[in-house]
């Protein structure tokens, strides 16, 4: 039986355009461009100015002071053109290192190989921070906080993410069938940083060869979970509960019932920082959408422009209406190709249909569906009534601080409401008057 | 900048129901119970249901004109309240009437509350008690069905039942599909059943209010029912399954959605309380069928009944004391 949680709900997953298509390479362009803004945490500031040199692997923005903060590296070799503000996939603009690509991609002196069994905990995680390994699925969470928990709080599950649950996106997928013992060896190097002896992958059961493949490269220390075919369970909470049985409680982290949750790309890419020293200077980005002319996966240094990866898809075909860094449910609407990959840019999804459905004229009809399937048992017609009142009080009373912003509820309102949009408005405010209060 | 696109906040994806494709099911699970009452009841009877959708729809269009409001004729809910107000209806009601309870329904149950999504009675519901309040006579005079155009004045199964009327009860299956006096739509229950099963699968509605409704009812009034003729009392307590709106109003009036609770847990209290209020009226009130009035007064309750089942959200811990 395919292990789940309660609610959520089985979305087309339209993932057969590129399930099939294995991970091709591509170069560089000429001109890569890396915003400092690329993990949840303190910010970086530059260590390169324009006129430097860099390769490879050189590191080119950091902050040594915070913890919560893990080093960019340049993916290319060649000259930092400018260090100035550009447009992040996020919409706003950002300080960004811009280098012009040689093209010859010298690697840096510094990167050497180590090998993880010579060296301790502390070490490891030490590595790990310094080749910039962040949460690549989205949120972009630096990976070796995740595996420092704090004092007091102990970890017993350590699960791999392999769920993928966003529908068009395959590019995990296609690692575990292409290189699934990558992703058992970064796991049993974060195993060994924690002291755990047992692992879990979690993988949905609309990727039986991944299931297969995954379970042909591990061992006795590594399980194997099927999930059911199901959105969001690849979120976070949603998936520890189906491998664990325990609840993330309210406001609190994955490490509060001691587990952590890691991506797949991330676990590869520990695997490299160990394997070759490389730091992260690459990912898988899954192409896809009807207007993408030949999809696929694509393995792509960070910081080229999502121009580059269109164009090596074989450009645009038909009219383009939406173009989505991530997956059509959580991804973000670029307003431009011109913005580069980051280190959470999981996909591009080009599509004809804008999606957009929202009609101020149609009323919610209290159908409940939006109750029914909510992954975090929240209400939210309730909640977009709360808000568009102004109740911020009765939205805050009615748990508005728990949505996981899957966007369940906005995608089967047939009353095309987006009470997603009302929450997200009540969070910032709440958020906001709750700092002000602090202060 | 060769390329600028959409940009709006996720998702990005919508499924491609809306709210007249919900009510176009529901029309679709009424059409065969709707033509077995034209089939028993006549011609008239098809007068009657095409009266109120009509009177229906063009109320909604005429209020929101002089109100300036956007036309909403669109969504079919007004289609929808007809076509149920028309099922409620005896085969021998004058026209006229038919016309001032749709515009009750529409005017001052739908629209005055803020239309569609806002009222908190059912529309249907509400006009049909409205008009037996104010017209109890037409209201109640039932016929035989399959008389034709001299059509026999009859009682209905639930009022020989209670033993306010005389006559004789009708076989159990007769009572199924329908061949009784009552209310245009009410009678078939195979049809009823047939509607009600496409929706749940269609999952425009859920098994939660009608299985609890009819289950509850069904319970009650095997163990505590007046069972005036001695019958058998499984019987006894099916006849009354099958006899007057339970059926209609359990899978048509007490799930639509505005009017009832939203929660899982809501909707389980909802159908229970309605199983009992309508035991509750047909065993000791005055009049011999309870549905409408349960399924009303549950409607007011259901404010309440969501207040009180918020679900626990994932990751509640209760708080330390």
């Amino acid at each position: 039986m395919a292990k789940t949680f309660k609610g959520g709900l089985y979305i087309d997953d339209n993932k057969k355009r590129t399930e099939k298509v294995p991970i091709r390479m591509i170069d560089g362009s000429p001109i890569h461009i890396y915003p400092l803004q690329q993990h949840i945490g303190a910010p970086l500031k530059e260590t390169v100015k324009p006129g430097d040199k860099v390769k490879v692997g050189t590191v080119i923005a950091d902050n040594t002071d915070a913890f919560v903060s893990v080093p960019l590296h340049s993916s290319v070799s060649g000259t930092v053109k400018a260090v100035e503000r550009r447009y992040h996939p996020s919409g706003i603009k950002v300080t960004s290192v811009v280098v012009e690509n040689d093209g010859l991609y010298e690697t840096d002196e510094n990167i050497r190989p180590r090998d993880p069994q010579n060296l301790t905990s502390k070490e490891i995680i030490s590595v790990i921070r310094r080749s910039g390994v962040v949460g690549m699925g989205g949120a972009g969470f630096p990976t070796h906080v995740k595996l420092s928990p704090p004092e007091g709080k102990k970890i017993t599950h350590i699960i791999v993410n392999g769920a993928e649950c966003e529908p068009y996106l395959t590019s995990d997928h296609r690692r575990m069938l292409e290189t699934p013992e990558e992703i058992i060896d970064g796991l049993k190097i974060a195993m060994k940083a924690l002291g755990l002896e047992q692992g879990y992958v979690g993988i949905e059961t609309n990727k039986p060869d991944a299931i297969e493949s995954m379970k042909k490269s591990a061992d006795e220390n590594i399980t194997i979970v099927p999930l059911k075919t199901k959105y969001p369970q690849g979120a976070e909470k949603q998936l520890i509960y189906a491998i664990t049985k325990r609840q993330v409680p309210s406001g609190g982290l994955p490490a509060d019932v001691g587990a952590v949750v890691l991506n797949i790309d991330t676990v590869v890419q520990i695997s490299k920082a160990f394997r070759t020293g490389m730091p992260l200077i690459e990912r898988i980005v899954t192409m896809s959408g009807d207007c993408i002319k030949n999809p696929g996966n694509l393995q792509v240094r960070i910081g080229m422009p999502f121009s580059a990866l269109i164009d090596a898809c074989g450009g645009f075909t038909g009219d383009v209406k939406k173009l989505i860094m991530g997956g059509p449910m959580m991804g973000i609407a670029q307003f431009s190709a011109d913005v580069p990959v980051i280190k959470t840019t999981s996909g591009l999804i080009a599509l004809s249909d804008d999606g957009n459905t929202y009609d101020e004229n149609t009323p919610c009809i209290r159908c409940g569906k939006c109750i029914e399937h909510c992954p975090m048992n929240l209400m939210p017609l309730y909640l977009n009534k709360f808000v568009r009142a102004g109740k911020l009080d009765m939205a805050e009373k009615y748990n508005v601080m728990d949505c996981i912003e899957c966007g369940i509820c906005s995608y089967l309102c047939p009353g095309l409401q987006s009470p997603l949009n009302s929450i997200r408005m009540a969070k910032q405010q709440i958020a906001e008057n709750r700092r002000k209060n602090k202060d | 900048m060769e390329h600028r696109f959409i940009v709006s906040s996720s998702p990005h994806i919508h499924q491609k129901e809306t709210v007249a494709d919900i009510m176009l099911d529901v029309i679709v699970a009424l059409l065969p119970a709707t033509f077995m009452g034209i089939y028993y009841f006549g011609l008239n009877a098809a007068l009657i249901v095409l009266t109120a959708i009509a009177a229906c729809v063009v109320f909604e269009y005429l209020y929101e004109l002089f109100m300036h409001k956007s036309i909403t004729v669109k969504d079919m809910s007004a289609v929808v309240t007809g076509l149920l107000i028309g099922l409620n209806m005896p085969p021998t009601i004058p026209l006229w009437m038919v016309v001032a309870g749709s515009a009750f329904a529409i005017i001052i149950v739908k629209q005055l509350y803020g239309g569609l999504g806002k009222n908190f009675l059912n529309p249907a519901l509400a006009a049909r008690c409205f008009m037996l309040a104010a017209w109890a006579g037409a209201m109640t005079a039932f016929v035989q069905p399959l008389t034709g155009a001299d059509a026999v004045t009859s009682a209905t199964p639930l009022a020989i039942l209670k033993g306010s009327a005389e006559g004789t009860l009708p076989a159990l299956s007769k009572a199924f599909l329908g061949i009784t006096g009552g209310s245009i739509g009410e009678t078939s229950d195979a049809m009823l059943i047939l509607g009600g099963l496409y929706l749940i699968i269609k999952r425009v509605i859920n098994w939660r209010i009608p299985v609890t409704y009819i289950l509850v009812f069904a319970i009650l009034t095997f163990l505590f029912g007046n069972n005036l003729y001695d019958l058998p009392q499984l019987q006894f307590t099916l006849l009354h399954v099958f006899s007057g709106g339970l059926m209609l109003g359990a899978f048509f009036m007490a799930t639509d959605y505005t009017t009832t609770p939203t929660t899982l847990k809501g909707q389980i209290i909802f159908g229970v309380g309605c199983g009992i209020l309508t035991f509750v009226i047909r065993r000791f009130g005055g009049y011999p069928e309870g549905v409408s009035f349960s399924i009303l007064l549950m409607n007011i309750l259901t404010p309440l009944i969501d207040r009180y089942t918020v679900p626990k959200k994932f990751g509640f811990q209760k708080p330390l004391k």
